[in-house]
C-alpha cells in the first residue's frame, strides 16, 4: 500500500446548512434547497458570486422528474455563467469532486449540495433501478430486501454477534450544503476550517452474487488509502443497523466514538461532512473519519479523514 | 440454441405523486380563478410567468406577486403541417410575452388564418367556461388577436 496522498492545496470546509424531514408536504426541490444553500453560504458572508465551483449529488429517478438537478439550479442562481458539475450520486460523491477541482489551482471556493425528497415515490421499487438491468432489476428485489441478504450473510459467518433486523428502508425528504476554502482563503473565513485531510472513494462490482457481502474491501482499501487512523470519531453513513458492525469492523474504528445515520437518499453521505464539521469545529472531536456509501449492500463508498484546527 | 439474444424486455414503472410547490400552487390557484399571477425577482426586477418560488438567474425567492392582463406579443411562433394528438393541421404554437411578464411561454394561436400571424401581433387569452376550470394552463385554451397595432419591435427584440 502506498502512502496516503497529501493535498497540494489544503481544502476546508468552512459552512455548512443541511434539513430533513420525513416527509415534505409541500414545498418543491427548489423551494426545499434555496434555504438551506443561502443559510451556508451567509454563515461566511458568501453569496453565489464569490463560489468558483459549484457541484451537486442527486438522482432524477428519486423525483421521476428528467433533468431535476437542472431545475434545481434555480436555488442556485447561475448567472452570470456559473463553473458547474453534477453526479447522479450522494452529495458526499460531489464533494470528491469539487476536492480534486480545488486542486488545480484556478478557483479557491466552492459549494457542494444535495438534495432529494423521495417521500413522492417508492424509493425500495426506485432503487432497484440501480441494479443490472438484464438479469436482476427485471425481478424487482427491493432494497430493503437486498439489505437483508446481507444482514442474513453476516449472520451466518458467526463473525459478528448479534446482528440487528433490518428495519423498513429510511424514506426522508431534505437537502444539505457545504462550502468548502484552500488554504488561506479558508483561514480568512472562518476561525475554525475544518480541513480535508484525505479523501478516497472506492466501487465493488455491480453483480451482489460476486460479492463477498461480510466484508467491505472498498471500505478497506479507501481507508487505507486515506491514513485512517488516531480518530477520536467517526461519522458513518449506515443506510441499515448491520452495516454500522460491518463498517466498524473495516475502518478499525476501535475507541471511537460513532455517529451513525441514513438520512434522505443522496443527501444522507454530504449531510454526514456537515454533521462532522459541526462537531469538529466546536472542539467536539479532534480527528474524524467521515464515510458515505451508495448502491445496494454497501457497494460504492466513501472515506474521508477530517481534523480541526491544530 | 446458436440463435443469439437480440432483445430483451424489461418493463418498468414507478409510480410518483408529483408536488408543484408552494409558489407554483398560487400560482394554479389563481388561473383556476381565471387569473394569471406572476412573481417578481426583488433583485433584477424580473417577472416569471409561470412563477417557479425563485429567480432562476439571481437564486433567490420570488416573494412578491403581480397580476398579469392576459394580453400579449406574439414573439416568435411555428406554423405545423403535420397532424398531432388533438390538434387539427395547420396550427400555430407561439412564443407569447405576456404583458408585465420577463419571460415567454408557449400557447396556440386561433381565430386567424396561420397567413396572419407575425411577429409583434397583440393577442390575448381565451379561457375556458368557468364551470370547467381546473387549477391548469389548460384554462387557457388559446390566445388569439386583439386588433390592437403590432407593437413595436423594440418591445420584444430580446425575445425572438
Amino acid at each position: 500500500m502506498s502512502a496516503p496522498r497529501t493535498y497540494d492545496r489544503p481544502v476546508a470546509i468552512v459552512s455548512w446548512a443541511s434539513f430533513e424531514t420525513p416527509s415534505e408536504p409541500a414545498r418543491n426541490e427548489v423551494e426545499m434547497l434555496l434555504p438551506v444553500l443561502q443559510d451556508a453560504l451567509g454563515r461566511v458572508g458568501m453569496t453565489q458570486r464569490d463560489i468558483g465551483f459549484t457541484v451537486s449529488g442527486s438522482s432524477d429517478y428519486l423525483q421521476g422528474f428528467p433533468f431535476a438537478f437542472v431545475g434545481a439550479l434555480d436555488a442556485v442562481g447561475p448567472w452570470p455563467p456559473i463553473r458547474e458539475s453534477h453526479v447522479e450520486m450522494d452529495g458526499a460523491f460531489a464533494l470528491y469532486e469539487a476536492v480534486e477541482v480545488l486542486q488545480h489551482g484556478d478557483v479557491d471556493t466552492a459549494l457542494v449540495y444535495a438534495f432529494a425528497r423521495p417521500s413522492r415515490g417508492e424509493l425500495d421499487r426506485t432503487l432497484s433501478i440501480q441494479l443490472d438491468p438484464y438479469a436482476v432489476a427485471p425481478l424487482w428485489p427491493d432494497a430493503r430486501g437486498l439489505a437483508g441478504l446481507q444482514a442474513q450473510a453476516m449472520r451466518d459467518s458467526g463473525r459478528f454477534g448479534d446482528v440487528p433486523d433490518v428495519p423498513p428502508t429510511t424514506v426522508a425528504d431534505g437537502a444539505a450544503a457545504l462550502v468548502l476554502a484552500v488554504g488561506d482563503r479558508a483561514t480568512a473565513l472562518t476561525k475554525t476550517p475544518v480541513w480535508i485531510r484525505g479523501m478516497d472513494h472506492r466501487i465493488e462490482p455491480a453483480s451482489l452474487g460476486v460479492r463477498d457481502l461480510t466484508t467491505s474491501p472498498s471500505v478497506e482499501t479507501a481507508a487505507g488509502n486515506v491514513g485512517v487512523k488516531d480518530v477520536d470519531a467517526a461519522w458513518l453513513h449506515v443506510l441499515y443497523p448491520h452495516q454500522e458492525l460491518l463498517l466498524r469492523s473495516a475502518l478499525g474504528l476501535n475507541g471511537a466514538r460513532v455517529d451513525a445515520k441514513a438520512g434522505p437518499m443522496m443527501v444522507g453521505g454530504l449531510e454526514r461532512f456537515a454533521a462532522a464539521a459541526a462537531g469538529i469545529s466546536s472542539g467536539g472531536a479532534k480527528r474524524a473519519v467521515v464515510h458515505a456509501t451508495s448502491g445496494p449492500c454497501l457497494q460504492q463508498n466513501l472515506v474521508a479523514l477530517l481534523e480541526g484546527v491544530a | 440454441m446458436s440463435e443469439p439474444v437480440t432483445i430483451v424486455e424489461t418493463p418498468i414503472r414507478l409510480d410518483f405523486s408529483y408536488t408543484p410547490g408552494v409558489n407554483a400552487s398560487r400560482f394554479l390557484r389563481s388561473i383556476e380563478q381565471g387569473r394569471i399571477l406572476g412573481q417578481r425577482c426583488p433583485r433584477c426586477q424580473k417577472v416569471y410567468m409561470p412563477p417557479r418560488g425563485a429567480c432562476s438567474m439571481c437564486g433567490v425567492a420570488t416573494d412578491e406577486e403581480v397580476e398579469l392582463s392576459g394580453k400579449g406579443t406574439v414573439t416568435t411562433f411555428c406554423v405545423t403541417r403535420v397532424p398531432s394528438p388533438g390538434l387539427v393541421p395547420p396550427y400555430v404554437s407561439a412564443w407569447i410575452r405576456l404583458d408585465g411578464a420577463d419571460i415567454t411561454s408557449m400557447f396556440l394561436i386561433q381565430e386567424c388564418e396561420p397567413e396572419e400571424v407575425r411577429l409583434g401581433m397583440r393577442v390575448e387569452a381565451v379561457w375556458v367556461e368557468e364551470s370547467e376550470r381546473k387549477p391548469n394552463l389548460g384554462n387557457i385554451k388559446y390566445f388569439r388577436p386583439t386588433g390592437e397595432p403590432d407593437a413595436p419591435y423594440d418591445d420584444y427584440k430580446d425575445y425572438v
